[in-house]
């Protein structure tokens, strides 16, 4: 007997069974062009990148233009200050912000607007909060082009991840820990500080991480706030207050001039900032897989 | 009397009074830096605005329709609408290219295709593709995709130059269309991983049901799957639009900063975000405003697309 509507077996020529097949290439194949860029740039970035890594490119300054040789010392360590600024801004603001939220709001309308307050935030594209830095800072002599001004654009960038990142991990502690605290008679800020806070902490510094990678690679906030510098940055307070280089400004700077020594400087400043991206973002992957609770 | 003789018996002493207020203070504390956060973004709008007040009073919201960008003193002119122009045009260039990629591969890592083991790492790869910095694109797009691209580009004329969007001879140089696609690479893990996260979200009876009223795979991801997780597939492309409006770096590197409106895409443009990291260094006086003018420009658009990206992804997951 013949049943051919019947047969519970699947026919891969039957018109169904194509339109599957088809489909699910066309899905594989826009996987595969998703990662294509991903490799190109990491291929192009690591081939140009490390045929420069040498013992000056950490130690000397850029070249005159045109000049071959020399190095980018001066603009990791402007990275290095800028970033540290925006760090000990953000961090203590975002932390205890989150704090606020995860365990006193109780969820209350306050909670949702800041909530919301840092959803906004964090999609303020990067340039906005550069001149936002410069009309409050350089505009109004405050301080000058610095280090300063670029640190404070940066903490504008990373105080949304930070606020997010926190409030996630304060939130992932057991209920229990706080109830044991409050039990033995802490107060609030002994149970925050001492119990639930380092309960969190490595949520919290994975999240600190990330954030810090991004503000490195961040350039928009910078070209008109720490602006650029050929020389050493100066001891502090004073190097603090003047225009300092960056990793990123000068990989911009270097990738639009015609001189191939500093194109090439430019790569190399590329790899470092990929790599301090890939190395964290690795870490923050595998420490997360660790959960404490 | 008991109370006081049980606290006496164990040694622990009533709460003092400094402790109580350390406490009342660390609360408010917390308090006032998480308000502190809607400050940051208001005094973000207002500084913008007070900065730009000057070309505001100047040219009103004539500057949202003038092309000319003039900065020689004294026949000084500015207009925004060719860079207003080229953010818009550019984002939807890179919409087009990353939303059907996106979503391709959004179905591709919520769907059982390939176990769940190989599944992890490419939703962590994906991931970086957002990690890479903007500038690295830029220097990326300038030394490997301008050169790459300028072949497809002449094909493009040649072949539908009769399109007004491919009517000019491409320069080999940057432009609007290699501008867009660097765009889309740096969007498209928005858009994957929003879609993502709102396809896997989806109740697994819905999919169930589907399959067991004999649907194939792609039959319910067509007409159950997709339809249900579509308001949270557009949040992803409305969050994407936001940042592809606001990327500054990767763009100014590509773009060309010609401020001129073309109608042709192999052309060079300028996008607000460019204009600003162009100019505003060597800006004085009514230029400065008239960039803050632009840059609040910038901002209004940007929060309009997010805050409904936000409302839309908020409703999604309060549905389910």
């Amino acid at each position: 007997m013949e049943d051919k509507g019947l047969s519970l077996k699947k026919k891969p020529t039957n018109p169904r069974s194509l339109f599957d097949s088809f489909w699910t290439g066309v899905a594989s194949l826009c996987m595969i062009i998703t990662l294509i860029p991903l490799f190109a740039v990491l291929f192009f970035v690591g081939a140009q990148g490390f045929a420069q890594i040498n013992l000056d490119l950490f130690t000397q300054l850029p070249p005159p233009p045109g000049l071959k040789d020399g190095g980018i010392a001066n603009a990791i360590i402007g990275t290095l200050v800028t970033v540290a600024i925006a760090t000990a801004i953000s961090v203590p603001f975002g932390v205890l912000a989150a704090v606020y939220l995860s365990e006193f709001s109780g969820n209350n309308q306050i909670a949702k607007w800041v909530r919301f307050a840092t959803n906004v935030l964090s999609g303020v594209p990067s340039i906005i909060a550069g001149v936002f830095a410069y009309g409050l800072l350089v505009a109004t002599g405050i301080v000058g082009f610095s280090a300063i001004a670029g640190g404070v654009a940066l903490s504008v960038l990373m105080l949304p991840t930070i606020i997010r990142t926190t409030d996630e991990a304060l939130q992932i502690v057991p209920q229990d820990v706080r109830w044991a605290a409050f039990g033995i008679g802490a107060y609030n800020y002994q149970t925050v500080l001492k119990v639930v806070l380092p309960a969190a902490i490595p949520s919290i510094l994975t999240g600190v991480t990330l954030a810090i990678a991004r503000a490195a690679g961040e350039t928009a906030p910078l070209i008109f706030t720490a602006l650029y510098s050929n020389f050493w940055p100066s001891p502090p307070p004073k190097g603090l207050l003047e225009p300092i280089a960056t990793l990123s400004v000068l990989v911009y700077n270097y990738a639009i001039v015609p001189f191939k020594p500093q194109q090439e400087l430019a790569w190399a400043g590329s790899l470092i900032l990929v790599l301090l991206v890939l190395i964290t973002s690795v870490t923050a992957r595998i420490a997360t897989r660790q959960k404490t609770y | 009397m008991s109370a006081s003789s049980s606290r006496r018996q164990t040694g622990v002493g009533f709460r003092s009074a400094m402790e109580k207020t350390v406490d009342n203070w660390f609360i408010s504390l917390t308090l006032a830096f998480a308000i502190g956060i809607g400050l940051i973004l208001f005094s973000i709008a207002l500084i913008i605005a007070w900065r730009a007040w000057p070309a505001i009073q100047e040219y009103g919201l004539g500057f949202l329709f003038s092309s000319s960008w003039n900065p020689v003193k004294g026949r000084e002119s500015y207009g925004a609408l060719p860079v207003i122009y080229g953010t818009l045009v550019s984002s939807l260039i890179s919409l087009a290219i990353a939303v059907p990629l996106g979503i391709g591969t959004a179905i591709f890592l919520s769907e059982n295709f390939i176990p769940l083991k190989f599944r992890t790492p490419l939703v962590f790869l994906v991931e970086l593709l957002a990690a890479i910095p903007s500038v690295v694109y830029g220097l990326w797009g300038i030394f490997v995709l301008i050169p790459l691209v300028q072949p497809f580009a002449l094909w493009l004329h040649n072949n539908l130059g009769w399109i007004p969007l491919f009517s000019t001879a491409p320069a080999g140089g940057p432009g609007m269309f290699p501008a867009g696609i660097v765009l889309s690479i740096m969007i498209l893990p928005i858009i994957t991983a929003i879609s993502r996260d709102s396809l896997a979200s989806l109740p697994p009876e819905l999919r169930q049901a589907s399959l067991g009223l004999g649907a194939t795979r792609w039959e319910t991801i067509f007409r159950v799957l997709v339809p249900a997780a579509f308001s949270g597939i557009v949040g992803g492309i409305m969050l994407a639009l936001g940042r592809a409006m606001g990327e500054t770096m990767a763009v100014t590197m590509i773009i060309g900063n010609v401020n001129r409106i073309s109608i042709s895409i192999l052309e060079p443009a300028n996008t607000i975000s460019s204009l600003i990291a162009n100019q505003f260094a060597e800006a004085s006086g009514m230029q400065v405003a008239a960039l803050m003018y632009a840059g609040l420009v910038l901002m209004v658009l940007t929060l309009v697309v997010n805050i409904a990206a936000d409302y839309i992804v908020s409703q999604v997951r309060a549905k389910y």
